[in-house]
Order: structure tokens, then C-alpha cells, then sequence
């Protein structure tokens, strides 16, 4: 009855129920409302502005160091030389010494131990993580599909040091024991390890892409007589292609990322494995490297710019991925819009 | 009403910041603290110290950090430990660097260390040469067969560069010379210990404290590592393991008591429980 009677009223002020401001403002009142809306505005600027701030401070940073690694000597002409002695060394030489009364800094044996773990790894998570993503997007019900999925996924949230002490108390004296391998800590178990960690971005990422491909093109598919088989081999992925690519690549810049596993599960020995395709040998990653020798390594000697060179090697590898990983999602999108 | 609650909040959460710094204003005046850092291999010894210390004394509190010789000189040069514990002395640039800081490091001698050469039990081999073990670990032999073994590739296990045990290692045994590109590096002496007792063709080495039945011992040029060894200097690969801090302590002081523990009765007691020869041993 109140109520009614209080609405009666607004309507007599002119103003419609339930809004109880005036509508014309004061100038000041306009002046403030404009000037709270302007803070308001710098401060959400800011705050998303942040993330990106700090990726540009951070590859500044590390660049920077990086640099001295180069460049630290007195006149120009011994800066060149420095640069072209160190250049060549960091990328020629397998012979990582930092330590040594007379240090070497060959890079190569460390970044091949990466590419091997990484390689390795996209090797074991690609069939795996793709079958499972076609699983889910076109053979399992629907019902069955909200099950895995998440099941999957949760591999994605196992911490990496858990994963590590995996490999180290099971997957190691595994391989000693059942293949007759020296060493247990390899590339093989790393890449193990490490492929496990990449299937959930794998299958979460080109399921999407699957699912993406639409009713119509299945069905167009079942239409000119085409099996469940040739659908999903002969149009189904091919149409998917760009996003089951980007999900290969956003695996493998987990893969590259890793630290904690390739530093328990690796072995951490600087060498290229001889022959090339024995991936019984233990490597040492870029990654490895930089934890294991950043904690002890006092600032600004040589050694400690050195890692920062490793690091930059790291930031344009993981670049280049990133970026191809753009590039091919938005063509996905630029497919789906044309369609 | 909502003022109301926003005001609430607002005082709930001052309180609550008040009353927090007050405590831990209060607790920081009552408590003592003293910070420990460094070398893993004085670690266990700098923690049953703390233990001791911490149960005689109620007030105080100990902090013991454990990674690695370097981390300790370079915690004690920037004042953020007052004891670093060192399984080597300490280099020329890092005492330099003290001495720019305006102090003088003292090192206390603690206890002395072996770094025994280990391999899994199953392995045969009983004594190791200075001269095999260098060509062991700069990659000159690579199956054990060729040290008399059984027909198997070895696996070398080192520890990190920038560790104590490797530094000693290295200088008393490789005498300088680089270390194989095979050589696989692990961080700690426990993974040491780990990775030497589950692969049967490894070959470490570890503090003489970390040593037990899963893994085995060799002598090293006819000496095997005991205490009387190591003490009467007979065993080849022994260091003194410090403890240093900034200048002498002040006596009576808590790190003064804590850098002369070793010289008590209880202070030997640990270092032997933990694997290590009290230097009073002499």
C-alpha cells in the first residue's frame, strides 16, 4: 500500500519507477561525474596497459644484460672484437666452461639439448593429443566427452616439480631397468615427461579447432557418401589444419618453457648426442641451464651475462613460435568468417 | 546501508592492519634472530646447531639457508646473512668484495669433510687412482671394463659448478682439468646420492656425511675415506669446511656462540652424528 503510494509520488516529480535520480545535473555535478568517469578511464588504461608494460620491460632488461655479454669492451675496435669473438663462440662451440680459469661459452650443445627435448617431445604429444582431440570432438558421445575433457585438462594443473620427481623416482630406474639404459635421465624421459604436459594444450586447443569446423561441412561430407572415416581424414582436419597446427605450437612453447622436468629428468650433461638419433644420452636445455647456474653465479661477471644470452636465445625461440601461433589462429578465424 | 557496510569494512580492516604491525613490532623486539647461509654440505651441521641453539634459548631464532658456498660469501658481503656457512674458503674476488664493504671475513673452521668417490654397491671396483679418476671424469674412459669392470658404459654424475663439493672435487682430484662433455650435473648432495644408489654404472662423488650402505665408498690411491684419514691428511680429497663472518664476532654475541659451538662437547657430538670430523680431532 506504501509502496504504491511512494511510486504515485516519483510520478507526480516526473520521474519513472524505481529511478530515484534527477535528470538534469548541476554543472557541477556534470563536471564531477566527467571527471570521475575520466579517472576512471586512465585507471583501467593503466591496469591493462600493465601486463603489456611489463613484457616490454622485462625483454628490455634481459636484452640489456644480454648486450654487456657482447659489448664490454674499452674502445670500439675492442667492443667489435669482443663481439665477434663471443658471437662466434656462443653459437660455434659446444664447450660450455663457464666456471674455468680460462671460460668458454659455446651455446651450441645447450641449444641442441633444447631442440632435441622439445622435438622429442611434439613427437610423442602430437598422435596422442590429436587422436584424443578427434575423439572428443567427433567419435565420443557427447555425455562421455564432458568427462574426459576435464580430465584431461586437469593433467595441465599437476605442478611441474611433481612431474619431475615422476621422472626421477619412476620413469628413471624404469628405463635402467626394462631397456638396459646407462642413464635413465635422458632425453627420452624428458620428452616423456614433457609430452605429457603438452596434451592437454594440445587437445584443448584443436578440439576447439574440430568442433570449429561446423555441421554443414560433416554433413555436405555424409551427403556425397563419404564414411565417418573419410569425413573426419579428408575434411574434417584438413578444414581444422590452421588451429591443430597452433595447438602443435602452443604444446611445444610448453615444452620449451619448461624448466623444472628437463632439469630433474634431462640429465643436464652438455653434449650433442652422438650419433644424432640416440636419445638414450642426456642432454642439458637452455632452460636447465639458467636455474641451475643463475642461483650461484655472482652479478655482472661474464658467466652472468652469459645467461642472459641464453635467456634471449629462449625469448626469440618462444617468440618465433608465439608469433607463428598468431598467425596461423587468426587465419582459422579469418576461414571461419569467410565461410 | 551500504555506506554503512562500506564503513565497517573499512574499520574492521584498519584494525586489523594496526594491530598486525603492533605484533610484529612486539615480536621483533622480543625475538633474536640469527641468519645462516651457504654450502649444502654445512648445511646439516649449521641446522643441528640451530636446533640446539633454538631449544636453549626460546627467544632466539635461527635461520638456516642451504644453497650452495657462493650464495653464503655473497649473503655475507651484502649483510643479508650473519654467518655464511662455506664448504671452501673463500675466493680472492668475494673477499675482496667484503674488504670494499669495509669488513674483514673470519673464517671459522668447523669441521673437516671428505669427498668420497662413490659407485652402486653392485659395482666391483674397490680403488680408484687419481690419475683413473681424472680419466674417468674428463671422458678418457668411457666403459668400466677398461678399469678391470664389468662390460658397461659409464655414467658420470657431478655436482653443479658452482657448488663447494664440486670446486674441491675438482681441484683435488682433476686437478684444474675440464670435465668430460658427458658428465651429467645434478643439484644437491641427496640427488647425488639418489641418481649414484638407483644407476648401476654411476660413479659420484659426495660429502663423506651423505655416504651409507646404498651407496659405496672406493678408496682413493690405496686410502679409503675414514675420519682418521681424512684428519691425519693421508686421504687425498679432504677439505676444512667455515663458517664466516664479518669480522670477529662480538663475544658473548649469538653468532659468536654459534661459530664457536663446534668447540663444545655437544658441538662435536653433532658433527659426528652428521658424518663430519670435528677438527679438535687432531
Amino acid at each position: 500500500m506504501s509502496q504504491t503510494m511512494a511510486r504515485a509520488k516519483q510520478n507526480a516529480r516526473g520521474a519513472t519507477a524505481g529511478f530515484d535520480r534527477p535528470l538534469l545535473l548541476t554543472a557541477r555535478e556534470d563536471l564531477f561525474s566527467y571527471l570521475s568517469s575520466l579517472v576512471g578511464r586512465i585507471l583501467l588504461f593503466l591496469v591493462a596497459a600493465s601486463s603489456g608494460l611489463a613484457v616490454f620491460l622485462i625483454f628490455l632488461f634481459i636484452i640489456r644484460e644480454a648486450l654487456m655479454f657482447f659489448a664490454a669492451g674499452e674502445t670500439v675496435t675492442e667492443s667489435v672484437a669482443l663481439f665477434k669473438h663471443r658471437a662466434v663462440e656462443v653459437l660455434g662451440s659446444t664447450q660450455w666452461y663457464p666456471e674455468q680459469a680460462n671460460p668458454e661459452y659455446g651455446m651450441l650443445a645447450i641449444l641442441a639439448g633444447s631442440f632435441y627435448v622439445t622435438f622429442g617431445s611434439v613427437i610423442l604429444a602430437v598422435p596422442l593429443g590429436l587422436l584424443t582431440a578427434i575423439c572428443l570432438s567427433d567419435v565420443f558421445p557427447f555425455t562421455l566427452r564432458h568427462i574426459v575433457k576435464p580430465v584431461v585438462e586437469l593433467l595441465a594443473a599437476i605442478p611441474s616439480v611433481a612431474y619431475g620427481f615422476f621422472a626421477v623416482m619412476v620413469v628413471k630406474p624404469w628405463l635402467q631397468k626394462y631397456f638396459d639404459i646407462p642413464s635413465g635421465a635422458n632425453i627420452l624421459n624428458a620428452s616423456l615427461l614433457l609430452a605429457f604436459m603438452a596434451v592437454p594444450t594440445i587437445v584443448s586447443v584443436s578440439e576447439d579447432a574440430l568442433s570449429a569446423v561446423g555441421r554443414s561441412l560433416r554433413e555436405g561430407s555424409y551427403a556425397l557418401g563419404a564414411t565417418r572415416s573419410e569425413t573426419l581424414i579428408r575434411v574434417v582436419i584438413p578444414a581444422a589444419h590452421n588451429g591443430v597446427i597452433a595447438a602443435v605450437i602452443l604444446g611445444m612453447m610448453r615444452a620449451v618453457g619448461e624448466t623444472m622436468v628437463v632439469w630433474m629428468a634431462a640429465g643436464n650433461a652438455i653434449q650433442i648426442p652422438h650419433p644424432w638419433w640416440d636419445l638414450t644420452m642426456s642432454v642439458r636445455t637452455l632452460t636447465a641451464t639458467i636455474a641451475q647456474e643463475m642461483g650461484e653465479t655472482a652479478h655482472g661477471t661474464p658467466h652472468y651475462h652469459a645467461l642472459f644470452t641464453i635467456g634471449v636465445l629462449l625469448l626469440v625461440f618462444t617468440f618465433i613460435l608465439n608469433m607463428a601461433t598468431e598467425f596461423l589462429l587468426s587465419r582459422m578465424q579469418f576461414s571461419e568468417a569467410r565461410k | 546501508m551500504r555506506t554503512r557496510l562500506a564503513w565497517k569494512v573499512a574499520a574492521l580492516v584498519g584494525l586489523m592492519l594496526v594491530a598486525g604491525t603492533l605484533a610484529t613490532a612486539a615480536q621483533a623486539a622480543e625475538k633474536q634472530t640469527l641468519l645462516v647461509q651457504g654450502s649444502t654440505t654445512v648445511g646439516p651441521i649449521a641446522d643441528a646447531f640451530a636446533e640446539a641453539f633454538m631449544r636453549k634459548r626460546p627467544g632466539l631464532s635461527v635461520t638456516v639457508k642451504k644453497t650452495g658456498s657462493g650464495d653464503g660469501a655473497k649473503g655475507l658481503v651484502d649483510e643479508q646473512c650473519d654467518v655464511a656457512t662455506m664448504s671452501r674458503f673463500m675466493k680472492d674476488k668475494e673477499y675482496k668484495a667484503a674488504v670494499e664493504k669495509g669488513f674483514l671475513p673470519v673464517a671459522h673452521t668447523v669441521a673437516m669433510d671428505g669427498v668420497t668417490i662413490v659407485v652402486h654397491p653392485s659395482n666391483p671396483m674397490k680403488n680408484l687412482t687419481t690419475a683413473q679418476a681424472q680419466a674417468l671424469f674428463s671422458g678418457a674412459i668411457i666403459n668400466w671394463k677398461e678399469l678391470g669392470g664389468p662390460d658397461r658404459k659409464i655414467v658420470l654424475y657431478s655436482r653443479d659448478t658452482s657448488s663447494g663439493t664440486y670446486e674441491t672435487f675438482h681441484g683435488l682430484v682433476m686437478g684444474g682439468k675440464k670435465m668430460g662433455s658427458a658428465v651429467e650435473y645434478v643439484a644437491s648432495n641427496p640427488d647425488m646420492h639418489k641418481h649414484v644408489s638407483t644407476t648401476q654404472a654411476a660413479i659420484g662423488y659426495l660429502g663423506l656425511g651423505f655416504v651409507d650402505e646404498k651407496v659405496k665408498a672406493l678408496k682413493v690411491n690405496g686410502v679409503a675415506p675414514t675420519s682418521r684419514s681424512i684428519t691425519s691428511g693421508t686421504y687425498p680429497v679432504a677439505r676444512p669446511l667455515f663458517m664466516f663472518t664479518a669480522g670477529y664476532p662480538k663475544l658473548g654475541s649469538v653468532a659468536h656462540a654459534f661459530v664457536t659451538f663446534h668447540l663444545s662437547e655437544e658441538g662435536q657430538e653433532i658433527i659426528e652424528t652428521k658424518g663430519f670430523i670435528p677438527v679438535t680431532n687432531y
